[in-house]
């Protein structure tokens, strides 16, 4: 089964990427696995938030289905609404692959502006779960909703794994280690997975 | 040294006293485990541990088993013949291992003409045997609160060194426990040591009438004449006999005065006669007169007669010279009283002349004297820090082999002990302790002292001892083998049937 393109970059750096979806209102749902690719490299980043605005900044959109009685008939009535309008998302990035290597670590260089972006195969989210290294690194990103984003990628990368159990188990256990001292977090974490 | 269990292996699964291998870097370790803890990640660690989820994240990260191990011995050192001590610790994280039945057969050695087995460890059906040519050499202790099984222990240890023949006993049997048979705390009796050796123990008695009653065939009755008992055998029940500083004293001028006889003359001396005494001596007539009444307790001992007609210490030292082992019951003077009396002025006359041979032997070269180890029950009395100096078992026990004597002391009560004694007590077999002076005062000198006073405070109140010191390599936990065991080989290896024909040989 071919991988699904969902957009393109148009911002990067090391730890990030912003990209712009083919489609609007269908960002990739939040906590999942994307990739895109520099040269060789494959980058690995998980999407932590998604939003749908205008393409100027400066012109918010204005209310128009006063008149009608579904929701879609706006977009029916003002054609030209779509291309006004555009879906981003903004992903970190977790890890990449080299020389088929998979490494839980930032890539040398950020993908380009334009790369491809699609979503992540069963197989490829299965196997970013065999090492848990980027757990370290996600703990103590600065990304405002983090633990929500630790749990809910834990629970996507479980979904693709037969050992989902024992997946969550070690995952658990890992946090442990990691958020000594952060004791509430650690319970808000952990009541997410159980 | 700490340890921390791996994920999945459960605290409970391991226990104090048991021991473990550790995989060092270049050698491999022995070593005891002392204590088991649980040890947190963090203070506080208060997570919602009804959640089955969370208690299984936590278990083996935020909370965690851990052990801690004494390194004891260095194993897999070549063309050695026991294990040496460990004089190093394994590099951290070294693999521990609990300690296969191998290791623990090559630490703790095997049965042979030399090593007797005595128990095995806790959870192992191994056995733990100990170097009874090394246990004589040094004065040994058994200690233990009573009802511990300490004198099935010294039953054990007197059959073990009679079966391999290291030594001849002299055994004070304060009890007649030893000598005939025993009864056992569970109920039941006992086979003793001349039903086990008939050829080998002789039963000597005090009191005939009561071996009579208990149908025991005893080959001496003892009679100690007061001729026999000298000033400083009186000195020694200072304590026991309530006399004061002066009391004591007195003896040894009364002696000097009225010669051999003088505890006879003594006592057969009215009040008024004991006044004029006094007089002659320059001697405080209140101290004298006390001391006439009571030494006047004696005269109930129906064993103490003017002069006896044969030597007790000639006949045990007759039997002790042809190997044989004596036993000598109390019967019902069970009393401390003739106890001490009797075990200090034997003891003291068989010292003699045992230091008398052994001199001769370095002099001349005859043969050495045959080692006697000679058993004490309520050994504190006699080697309390006021007496150990004057009383013969004293100079014993600091003596330590010069004169082929060595003690087997056994005491409930080893905190009573004179230090300087306890220090010399070359191996030690403890059971349950609960007083913390008597843990002390086993333990001192000991160097894995705090590790092994939490080993002995968690023994079983019965058939568990805690064996430490000269005649094995390392502090040992063991379940006491049960003593009946012991009737299936009443003869041991070679050894002893050469010390049979030497007995029958004369």
């Amino acid at each position: 089964m071919p991988a699904t393109r969902i957009g393109e970059v148009v911002q990067a750096s090391t730890q990030e990427l912003i990209a712009q979806c083919y489609e609007l209102h269908q960002p990739p749902p939040f906590a999942s696995l994307v990739r895109t690719r520099e040269g060789e490299t494959d980058i690995f980043a998980v999407v932590y938030h998604a939003e749908t605005g205008p393409l100027e900044p400066g012109r918010r959109p204005v209310a128009r289905g006063r008149e009608e009685t579904e929701e879609e008939g706006v977009y029916r009535a003002h054609p030209q609404l779509s291309r006004l309008l555009r879906t981003e998302f903004r992903a970190w990035i977790v890890g990449h692959r080299v020389e088929g290597k998979l490494v839980q670590a930032l890539s040398p260089r950020p993908p380009k502006l334009h790369s491809f972006v699609f979503l992540a195969k069963t197989e490829e989210i299965g196997e970013f779960g065999s090492s848990l290294q980027f757990l370290g690194p996600l703990a103590t990103a600065p990304l405002p909703p983090r633990e929500e984003l630790i749990s809910a990628f834990l629970l996507h990368l479980a979904g693709s794994r037969e050992d989902r159990g024992e997946f969550l188990l070690r995952a658990g256990k890992e946090l442990t280690l990691l958020l000594r001292g952060e004791v509430p977090r650690l319970q808000s974490l952990l009541r997410r997975l159980s | 040294m700490k340890v921390r269990l791996e994920e999945g292996v459960s605290v409970e699964a391991v226990g104090v006293g048991r021991y473990v291998t550790i995989e060092g870097e270049q050698s491999r370790f022995f070593g005891l485990i002392t204590d088991v803890e649980l040890g947190a990640l963090e203070r506080g660690l208060e997570l919602d541990v009804s959640d089955p989820y969370i208690a299984r994240v936590l278990s083996g990260t935020g909370v965690f088993g851990t052990i801690k191990v004494l390194p004891q011995l260095a194993l897999g050192v070549v063309g050695l013949e026991a294990p040496p001590p460990a004089r190093t610790i394994p590099a951290p994280f070294s693999l521990v291992r609990e300690a296969s039945e191998q290791d623990m057969a090559l630490v703790f050695g095997s049965e042979d003409e030399r090593h007797f087995y005595i128990g095995s460890p806790l959870d192992l059906e191994v056995k733990v045997c100990l170097d009874l040519d090394r246990f004589i050499q040094r004065s040994a202790g058994i200690f233990g609160k009573t009802g511990t099984g300490k004198t099935m222990l010294t039953r054990l240890l007197l059959a073990g060194i009679l079966q391999r023949g290291q030594a001849s006993s002299l055994v004070f049997d304060m009890h007649s426990e030893y000598g005939w048979e025993g009864e056992r705390e569970e109920g039941g009796v006992v086979k003793g040591l001349k039903q086990l050796f008939p050829s080998r123990v002789a039963v000597f008695t005090l009191d005939e009438e009561s071996a009579r009653r208990r149908r025991v065939k005893t080959d001496f009755t003892v009679l100690i004449g007061y001729d026999e008992i000298e000033p400083e055998d009186i000195a020694l029940l200072r304590e026991t006999l309530n006399l004061t500083d002066l009391a004591a004293q007195a003896p040894y001028r009364l002696a000097r005065h009225l010669g051999k006889g003088w505890l006879e003359s003594f006592l057969g001396y009215s009040p008024a006669q004991v006044r004029d005494l006094a007089g002659q001596l320059g001697e405080n007539e209140a101290t004298l007169l006390s001391l006439h009444r009571r030494l006047e307790q004696l005269k109930r001992l129906p064993f103490l007669v003017p002069h006896s007609p044969e030597s007790a210490v000639e006949r045990i030292l007759g039997y002790l010279e042809k190997g044989l082992t004596v036993v000598l019951e109390f019967g019902r003077y069970r009393d401390i009283v003739p106890y001490m009396l009797v075990a200090n002025l034997l003891s003291r006359r068989i010292h003699d002349q045992y230091v008398q041979r052994s001199e001769r032997a370095r002099g001349e070269g005859a043969p050495h004297p045959r080692p006697l180890v000679i058993s004490i029950e309520e050994a504190h009395r006699f080697l309390s820090p006021e007496l150990s100096r004057q009383t013969i078992f004293g100079t014993i026990a600091r003596e330590m082999r010069k004169s082929y004597v060595t003690l087997l002391v056994i005491d409930q009560r080893p905190s009573g002990i004179d230090e300087e004694v306890m220090s010399q007590v070359g191996s030690k077999i403890t059971c349950l302790l609960d007083n913390e002076k008597d843990i002390d005062s086993v333990l001192a000198g000991v160097s894995e002292r705090t590790e092994l006073r939490k080993v002995l405070s968690r023994l079983e109140s019965r058939q568990q001892a805690l064996v430490f010191g000269y005649a094995l390599p390392v502090p040992v936990v063991v379940r006491v083998r049960d003593y009946t065991s012991i009737y299936k080989k009443p003869v041991g290896p070679k050894r002893v049937e050469e010390d049979r024909k030497d007995i029958w040989e004369e």
